[in-house]
Order: C-alpha cells, then structure tokens, then sequence
C-alpha cells in the first residue's frame, strides 16, 4: 500500500515530529482507504464464518451419526488450530495465491474448531425424552433436526459463533501478509510508516468492529429464541 | 509442484539453519518469547486467579477478560506497543530488535486462558468436598492447598498449556513489526516474493507447534493427580484467541 497523502497543507499531525496518536484531520482526509478497508475487513470476516459454519455444520452431523468419527473429526481441527495463523496463510498460499481467498479459507479453518465443538455441545444439550416424543409424533431424522433439535441446540452454538466471530475479527488483521488484512492492512502500513493516528484508528475500528459483531448475534439470538430469554444462554 | 520441491530445497539445505538469521537461531528466540512471555503470564496471572477462584469473587471479572482479550487483535496491541515511545522498536537482551514490545503482548495475550481456566478450575470444584473440607476443620488455607488446587489442578494446568501454544502461535506475528522470531523466515520470504521460504518457515512453525502440543499434553497427564478427572478438562472450550 502507497502513502499518498494529499498535501497541500499538512496539520501538525502529520509531521514526524508530534506525530500524534489521535488526528482529526487523519480521518477526514483518509476517509475512503479507511472505510475501504473496514469494508473489506467486515466482508472477509462474514465470510470467513460464514466458510467456517458451512463446513463445520455437517461435520458435526457427520461426528453425532458416528461417533467412531468424532475423536478424529475433532482432532483434525484442533490440530489446524494450533497452525499458526501467520503460517497457515503460507501453506495456503500454493492452491489460492495471493488473494483473499486464501484469508477466508484460513480464517474458516480456524472458526471450525470453536464451531464444531460447540455444534456438537448444542446437540448434547437437547434432551433425550424430547426427541423421543418428536419422533413418537411422527416426526422424521430431517424434520427432526430441522424443526427439534436445532432451534433447542441454537443457544449452545450462538454461543460458539460469537468466539468464533470476535476472534475472526481479531485474526483477519494477520491476512495483511497476503495484503488482504482489511484494517490490519492499516495497521502494517502505519507500523511501516511509523504513522500513529492511523494505526490508533485501525486498532481501535477492529476492537469496535468485534463488539459490533459481538452485539448483532446477541441480537440475532434473541430474535431466533425468544424463549430462552432472561435465562442467560 | 514446483513450489514444494523448492520448498523441500530450502528447508534441506544446511545454509538455511545456520547463521544469525538462519531457521535455529530464528527457532531458539521465538521459544525464548514464548518461554518468557509463558512464565511471566503464570507468574501474574496464577496467583490472582487461584485467589479469586478460592474466595469465590470476581468471577465476572475473570470471565470477561478473556472475552475482551478476544476481541483486541494482539498485531494491533503489538503495533501500538512497538510505534509508542516506550517500549517501543529498541533491542531487548536475547530477544532482539522489538523484543520487550512483543513479549509484553504476549503476556497479555496469555493472560486471559491463564486467569479464566485458572479462576473456573478452583471455583468448580465440588461444593459438598468444600464442605466436607471445612467439617473436617481444615482452615481456609488447608482447604485452598489440600483440597482445591489438587482437584483443580488438570483444569489449571490445561489452561496453561492452552496458552503455551496459543503463544508459541501467536509470537509469529512479531515478525509483522519486524521482531524475532520464525515468523520472520515468513514475512521476509513473502515480501520479496521468495514463496518457498515463506512456506519453508511456516511448515517450520507448524511442526514446532505440534510438538509443544504433544510434550505439554504429556506433561499435564504426567503431572495429574487424579487421571480420571482429566477427561472432563476440555482444553478447547477456551482456545479461541490463537494470532490475532
């Protein structure tokens, strides 16, 4: 990324010498880089999750129907998280180049662990009699999963999602090495350039980001089980 | 194919390993991070949680730090840490060029698996053996270190062990702000385009993570007072803030 400011004229914070923490003028005229790489950081994450549900849901069927599976379903993607995130991207680097491909199959690799486990975990907690009355009314494995078990495992795997998701924000700043890091490209940049109102701002926008995300479940998870409310899931 | 034939090149050849920028020398300062930060993280961490998981207090402190530790990308901590005036970019002793920055965010970044598996092993220990503990007129610190910390101890030590990879993990990213570390093999492999060096030292990396996971797995079964108990800490319920 090029540092290309503008300048006709510059404010004090932008000389190496104040070089303050917090630049109102920083914002102003970085604007569009800023909301591009929250844009991008936002995207990645929302797919990298999404990539991470996707895979681990039947994962977590496939580990339930057979639980021969399980030990080395969970195995496997314990042992992916401890791949270093900043080695992984590497090892991914040969199949998906340089592209953010490559960030969001990393970063889903690492959500599976949480997510898997936590799937699984909200399966346990649904009570044996209640599936035997579902199936006792004519219900099959399908509807039975679909309509029984999942909305009752969901507080289990909201929980999940929400680490899943808060660390996915986290992680994304590392895809800067592949240079699709969204704010933590900033970041870099600001290391590099020994820049400090931009690299407060992208830290402080990632933290923000992570709550925001944190929120939007809690929300979505009110919305999806309204009769766990008021017990804490 | 031609990439891991390459990469298979650099990790063979001899030149690679040695030297001061060479794969050991790289390896030795990133297990002296880890080692350090580690240590310094039980050495602050342990205490605090052990007392509050025996008072019984601060649960929602202990438990929300790791949630906001999740939330705070370490790179961003250590970026902070390293452009401010202190500690900023100086050489630190054996640790090199950033090194007191990033072993500051390594220790705060294995704070939160530390104090959050520490805190729920002493607190989750049955109520009815506190009890008996107490009937039996032990005071309150021989219930502390005859009763809870033994049957807490596989939760304590798995949340220890939790963080000695999840640093070991995360000390790669020094590399980032230029510090030690492996992670430098990769970064300077990526950034002039020389792909079979940035892959040669994550493979690097990987194995050596591997191998901490399996000595400190064997290092908390040999340490376990109690084997049975030990399936039911669940050394993943926490691992979620690798990186960042």
């Amino acid at each position: 990324m090029t540092l290309l400011v503008p300048a006709a004229t510059e404010p004090s914070c932008y000389s190496r010498l104040t070089n303050e923490w917090i630049c109102g003028q920083y914002l102003v005229d970085r604007q569009d880089e800023i909301v591009d790489a929250t844009v991008e950081h936002i995207w990645i994450t929302v797919a990298a999750v999404v990539f991470g549900v996707l895979i681990a849901f039947p994962l977590a069927l496939v580990a339930r129907r057979y639980p021969r599976l399980e030990s080395t379903i969970l195995g496997v993607s314990t042992g992916l998280y401890t791949i270093p995130s900043l080695a992984l991207f590497p090892l991914l680097v040969p199949f998906t180049g340089l592209t953010p491909t490559t960030v969001i199959i990393g970063l889903g690799l690492y959500a599976l662990t949480v997510l898997v486990r936590s799937m699984l975990e909200g399966f346990r907690s649904v009570p044996a009699e209640v599936r035997e009355s579902a199936t006792g009314l004519g219900y099959g494995a399908g509807r039975l999963l679909l309509r029984i078990e999942l909305p009752l495992a969901l507080p289990v795997i909201m929980a999940g999602l929400r680490v899943a998701t808060v660390s996915t924000v986290a992680l994304t700043t590392i895809g800067t090495l592949v240079s699709y890091g969204g704010l933590g490209n900033l970041i870099k940049d600001g290391v590099d350039t020994n820049f400090r109102a931009e690299l407060l701002t992208a830290a402080v926008l990632c933290v923000v980001l992570a709550v925001l995300f944190d929120a939007l479940i809690v929300l979505a998870q009110r919305l999806l089980t309204p009769w766990t409310r008021g017990v804490g899931a | 194919m031609n990439i891991f034939a390459e990469t298979w090149a650099y990790l063979t050849d001899p030149a690679n390993w040695q030297g001061a920028g060479g794969l050991w020398a790289r390896m030795l300062e990133q297990l002296l991070l880890t080692g350090t930060a580690l240590v310094l993280a039980v050495v602050i961490g342990l205490p605090i949680a052990l007392w509050l998981g025996h008072l019984g207090r601060g649960g929602f402190l202990a438990i929300n730090i790791s949630n906001v530790g999740r939330a705070i990308p370490t790179f961003a901590l250590l970026a902070l840490l390293v452009t401010a005036d202190w500690p900023g970019t100086a050489s630190f002793g054996p640790y090199g060029r950033a090194g007191l920055a990033t072993l500051i965010a390594l220790t705060l970044f294995a704070l939160p698996p530390i104090i959050t598996q520490s805190y729920t092993a002493i607190r989750e220990v049955a109520d009815d053996v506190k009890e008996s503990a107490r009937g039996m007129g032990m005071t309150s610190s021989q219930q502390f270190f005859r009763v809870e910390l033994p049957l807490g101890l596989p939760l304590v030590m798995s949340g220890i062990r939790l963080a000695l990879v999840q640093v070991w993990a995360t000390a790669t990213i020094a590399a980032l702000v230029a510090g030690p570390g492996l992670g430098r093999i990769i970064t300077d492999g990526f950034y002039r385009s020389n792909y079979p060096q940035g892959i040669a030292g994550a493979i690097v990396v990987a194995l050596v993570a591997l191998v901490l996971e399996l000595a400190a797995a064997g290092v908390q079964r040999a340490l376990d007072p109690t084997p049975s108990a030990s399936a039911a800490a669940d050394p993943v319920r926490e691992s979620t803030t690798t990186g960042g």
